[in-house]
């Protein structure tokens, strides 16, 4: 265990060492930050709690808009390991669409950066281990908008 | 070596929609196996899909992500013959990368 503080650790060291670097080449010209494809959003995928979640994703208080959120969930799932999870989007300039799970050890499920021409639509199926709730968060002309909807798990999908 | 994904793509009146199923155990780090021993956390991180060079698709997963993730989505254009490329890398820096032809 006291290994694997260390190693996180040692990680966590060199990460940052490697923003630093970053920070110094954007400083010199050599690097844009647009060549970059966006990094894993590490603080946001390992928050235990949903308002640590929108935080991770910059989303902290967003605004409740069921009707240009379209969420399809199962009302019951059988099985908690492959729960399938539709999101969509009427609201104009769609950016990003997120998949969270309120009672999920890990809160967030996935997130979707959407370019421009692609439409805002993703189906994909996610673990729950208990009736939770599923929220959507949609970013939308640089505005946050949730939606969330309750699905009830007869098997937990975390046991194994 | 990770296993190929299955990817179909199929363009309809100007939009193309591509189907990915991932093959990938998506551990979530949280489970025991039968010694009681924590099963160490490995699961895709990021997915990209590619359409003429460019990014049409930019997806980050976490371990709440089902075993063998599929995903669904649509992008405007695309037309039959031609090629929608789909990557993935996962939390222990294994990657894949495989392709398939957009059908009518």
């Amino acid at each position: 265990m006291s290994n694997e503080i260390d190693l996180s650790r040692r990680k966590a060291l060199k990460a940052s060492g490697g923003v630093g670097l970053l920070a110094l080449l954007g400083g010199i010209g050599l690097f844009r930050p647009s060549d970059a494809l966006a990094e894993w959003n590490k603080a946001a995928f390992s928050s235990k709690a949903m308002d640590e979640a929108l935080t991770g994703l910059g989303a902290t208080t967003p605004e409740a808009n069921a009707a240009g959120i379209q969420l399809t969930v199962p009302e019951i799932a059988e099985n908690g390991s492959v729960v399938p999870v539709t999101v969509s989007s009427s609201l104009a300039n769609v950016e990003q669409i997120s998949i969270l799970v309120d009672k999920n050890p890990n809160v967030l499920a996935a997130s979707f950066t959407l370019p421009q021409g692609t439409e805002a639509f993703v189906t994909t199926r996610v673990k729950m281990g208990q009736t939770a709730n599923v929220v959507a968060i949609v970013k939308a002309d640089g505005k946050f908008y949730r939606t969330s909807k309750e699905v009830k798990v007869t098997a937990g999908g975390c046991g194994g | 070596m990770a296993n190929p994904m299955k990817i179909r793509a199929t363009a309809k009146e100007g939009v193309t929609e591509v189907k990915i199923l991932m093959q990938h155990e998506m551990e979530t780090g949280l489970r025991k196996d039968a010694d009681g021993t924590l099963i160490p956390a490995w699961f895709i991180t990021e997915v990209k899909a590619q359409y003429q060079g460019r990014i049409v698709m930019e997806a980050q997963f976490g371990q709440s992500v089902s075993k063998n993730p599929y995903l669904l989505f649509r992008f405007k254009g695309g037309a039959a013959g031609e090629k929608v490329s789909v990557s993935w890398v996962d939390n222990k820096g294994e990657s894949r990368t495989d392709e398939a032809m957009i059908a009518a």
